[in-house]
């Protein structure tokens, strides 16, 4: 098996700004993504030979794209829970290394705010079919199905609510630095561990600032083939590994599953590892957009993606590990938390953010002489879930 | 011999103080509590919590279960039938619901008993359950309870037996609730006292003694429906029986459980009963219905475990907000939060086994109990990938423990906050669901639970009934 290591390069990238963007619909923010992308990788609309369209709500088929006016091109809509834009993505970039097209778009787009209520629908259990719904499912919140690790994880390493939630809102508070550093994140407040510690519960043990922002967004990647990246920009970003992994609910089945860490993740990233040559995570990343829809799972993150030994995500925590000067930082742009997480632009505004980290090009939240990136979502839950987790690097 | 082979009974965990009633409407308290059922209970789910106490007992395979109630949650479509279901008895099993008065529940034992005596039955389950609506600030507020009784009929193994029956009807209007009536209506006490109750019960009560050539004080236990203590006590006076024959009616700890608050009191006194004793027993409404009951040595067989003794005091104590909403008696401010989507009764109807008894499978290949709780009954193993592999396994009455637990604020539920919990199953299978009946504060990892039949919620004027985890009640 070969892999995709290297043989698609992004030449471009746009990203609006994130958060309740009452005055914008849908079309307004893939206009806004599209355009952004098409000036930055210096192409013209009618250069795109085939377009990805990824959102979860916000639009059924890739006539959600019409208004970019492409004319008369193959485009998809594609949908995976929270991998939704890294799908879109994961499409554009196939398409390029199958020699089908030489460019191609990735567009992510969610409008959340449109809906009139508070917080995300969803099933009411992963996999279930909406529309056939049984009804049988429980009607917890999304907060509620991650704070089962939450519990567990306190639990088995005998961390006391108020030490473990003390130690999840370093989290929350180092992600709040990292979005008040960045105009486009939704949230750009500096918070602290107490305000945190103070905030109202949501779902026991977490509280709301555990929880990310409900955002409007759209972000967009324009990909080619890597040979030829460089008529495009001196300083494309090539794409290392793209890796997929979902799980069929074995953990909301079998017993032996643990609730401290997400089997997807584990094998999502050491299958994108293999591909992209990575023997030593830790060392060779130099920075990282993880899934921290809830500061929970964040933590765990650092375990399952082996940045941090199993078991002991704390010692990195408290040692500033994970923090912009830190030796690995991650959720440079806010993450979840803080740039907000419309659902299918999420992915590619992990991507933005690596991209434009790996190009030197992140201001005031740039790392220091970065190599490679790793984006990570996971869609569903604690029990099943759909892990991407994707690496891309400044050289070739 | 034909009567009682087997006895269940089931009362929510809530209580309402009387006290708490009066005080919300600056008024005076009877004293005591009400039961209450809780916000995801209603008569079906009740019914089917006494009627698996009643089989655990029993044991013997059910011909018929007929449910007595004056609250159905549907005016058309059977609730027996949905009974039935959740406790997993035979297709051919005949149910029925008896409906409309408080006699409701002796005319289906009576209707049980001749149908075991004329053999067109084997065993016959009779559950009464009742949540009857009580008007804000009115008497029946205090006085009605929720609760449920279950009964079997049979000729083997009996535990009571059926000596004698004797019935009369009456066209009284006393008590009554029209289609248009959200509330019981009742006219003037005194007038239902002294025209209706007492001379009806006199009348039955003389009708059946004389029948069978008894006095009063042949009998070691009577047992009869009154609306309230003051009533009770106010037939034994009329009647002169003995106050240590009297069974105490179980108001101040339970309330009036209307078709099923008979039958708990005759509960009760079986639980304490000593073989040969007899046993007089009387219901009310639109004309009574009487029984001599003759306790057999069997009676030790039902002693060994508590039936009622242990569900008589409430575990959890509720304010009078819990109790308007759980009622449906305020308007709630409307959630922001988004909705369910509606139910696809084709989708239930193809998940009817995993829904009624939360049935999953076992693995025939690797032995793997495994329940899917969505619209994709196992065709694939868990575990070992075998396709179509697999034995029926039920899950309802299995026990489990609590591998993990969240508390959530945001869930819409009419007892915030909700509770929910991956629960691994004694023997093997793990879900993950809604907790009920829980003291928010001492849920915690490794608690045991066990499973409960409950309405998860309303959806097109459907009650979407699923299992749900509680505590085991020790």
């Amino acid at each position: 098996m070969e892999g995709i290591k290297d043989k698609v390069a992004i030449v471009g990238m746009g990203c609006t700004k994130f958060g309740e963007r009452w005055d914008k619909g849908v079309e307004d923010l893939i206009v806004e993504a599209a355009y952004e992308a098409f000036e930055d990788a210096g192409i013209e609309p009618k250069d795109i030979q085939a377009a990805w369209i990824g959102t979860v709500f916000s639009g059924l088929s890739a006539i959600t794209l019409s208004p970019l006016q492409l004319q008369y091109i193959p485009m998809t809509r594609v949908e995976n829970m929270c991998a939704t834009g890294s799908e879109a993505l994961r499409a554009a970039s196939y398409a390029v290394a199958a020699g089908v097209c030489d460019v191609a778009l990735a567009v992510g787009v969610e409008k959340l705010k449109d809906s009139g209520q508070t917080g995300v629908k969803g099933p009411s259990i992963v996999g279930d079919n909406q529309e056939a719904s049984s009804g049988i499912g429980p009607s917890y919140s999304a907060p509620a199905s991650f704070a089962y690790l939450a519990t567990r994880y306190f639990h088995d390493y005998n961390l006391a609510p108020e030490e473990g939630k003390r130690l999840l809102a370093r989290i929350a508070v180092k992600n709040h630095h990292n979005g008040s550093l960045n105009p486009k994140a939704h949230f750009q407040n500096e918070i602290t561990v107490e305000q945190v510690m103070n905030a109202p519960i949501i779902a026991w043990p977490l509280g709301l600032f555990d929880c990310c922002g409900v955002s409007d967004g759209a972000a967009v990647a324009v990909v080619t083939r890597a040979d030829m990246a460089k008529n495009f920009r001196n300083d494309p970003i090539y794409i290392k590994a793209l890796q997929v992994n979902v799980g069929a609910r074995q953990g909301a089945m079998m017993p032996d599953y643990d609730f401290v860490h997400i089997e997807e993740n584990v094998l999502g990233s050491r299958k994108a590892y293999a591909e992209a040559g990575i023997k030593e995570p830790r060392q060779e990343i130099s920075i990282a957009e993880v899934h921290d829809c809830f500061s929970i799972h964040e933590m765990i993150v650092y375990e399952d993606l082996g940045f941090s030994p199993r078991g002991r995500a704390k010692e990195d925590i408290e040692a500033g590990t994970f923090t912009l000067e830190g030796e690995l930082p991650v959720n440079t742009d806010g993450g979840l938390k803080c740039f907000g997480h419309p659902l299918g632009a999420s992915g590619l505004r992990m991507m933005y953010e690596v991209y434009k980290q790996l190009q030197g090009k992140a201001g005031p939240r740039q790392v220091k002489n970065p190599r490679l990136g790793l984006t990570h979502n996971l869609g569903g839950n604690a029990g099943t879930g759909v892990c991407s987790c994707f690496i891309v690097g400044n050289e070739k | 011999m034909v009567g009682i082979t087997s006895i269940g009974a089931y009362i929510p965990v809530y209580r309402l103080n009387r006290d708490e009633i009066a005080r919300m409407w600056a008024g005076r308290s009877v004293g005591g509590a009400k039961a209450v059922a809780g916000y995801d209970e209603d008569t079906v789910t009740m019914a089917v919590a006494a009627t698996l106490d009643c089989l655990v007992g029993g044991g013997a395979k059910a011909d018929g279960l007929s449910l007595a109630t004056t609250t159905a949650p549907y005016k058309e479509k059977q609730s027996a039938a949905i009974i039935a279901s959740a406790v997993d008895l035979d297709k051919e099993c005949h149910t029925a619901d008896f409906t409309d008065s408080l006699r409701a529940s002796t005319i289906a034992v009576k209707s049980a008993v001749d149908a075991v005596k004329s053999g067109s039955a084997g065993n016959v389950l009779v559950t009464a359950s009742d949540c009857r609506p009580g008007a804000a600030r009115g008497t029946l507020e205090q006085v009605l309870g929720d609760g449920a009784a279950s009964l079997m009929i049979g000729s083997e193994k009996v535990i009571a037996e059926v000596e004698g029956i004797y019935s009369v009807f009456n066209d009284f209007t006393d008590l009554w609730r029209a289609e248009d009536d959200a509330y019981i209506r009742s006219t003037e006490q005194r007038f239902i006292d002294e025209v209706g109750y007492m001379p009806t019960m006199q009348e039955t009560i003389t009708g059946l003694m004389d029948k069978h050539k008894l006095k009063s004080g042949d009998f070691s236990k009577i047992v009869y429906y009154a609306a309230d203590t003051r009533q009770h006590a106010g037939l034994a006076r009329r009647m002169k029986f003995d106050k240590e024959q009297l069974q105490e009616p179980l108001y101040d700890k339970i309330g009036n459980a209307g078709t099923a608050a008979a039958l708990l009191m005759l509960i009760v006194a079986l639980e304490e009963a000593k073989p040969g004793d007899r046993i007089l027993f009387a219901s009310y409404g639109d004309g009574s219905d009487a029984f001599i009951f003759r306790v057999t040595e069997d009676i030790s067989r039902i002693q060994k475990r508590p039936i009622l003794a242990d569900k008589l005091e409430g575990k959890i104590a509720i304010g009078y907000g819990q109790y308007l909403t759980w009622k449906n008696l305020v308007q709630m401010e409307a959630s922001t939060l988004p909705e369910r989507p509606a139910l696809s009764l084709p989708s239930r109807w193809r998940e009817r086994r995993v829904i009624s008894a939360l049935y999953g499978v076992k693995c025939k290949k690797c032995g793997t109990p495994q329940i899917s709780q969505i619209g994709q009954t196992a065709r694939v193993c868990v575990n070992c990938q075998a396709k179509d592999e697999f034995e029926d396994y039920r899950f309802s009455d299995k026990k489990g423990k609590l591998f993990s637990y969240t508390i959530d604020q945001l869930q819409p539920t009419q007892n915030p906050p909700g509770v929910n919990g991956v629960i691994d199953f004694d023997g093997g299978g793990r879900m993950i669901c809604e907790l009920t009946d829980c003291e928010v504060e001492k849920v915690e990892v490794g608690m045991a639970v066990e499973m409960t039949f409950r309405k998860m919620f309303r959806s097109r004027g459907i009650n979407n009934y699923f299992w749900k985890a509680k505590p085991v009640t020790e």
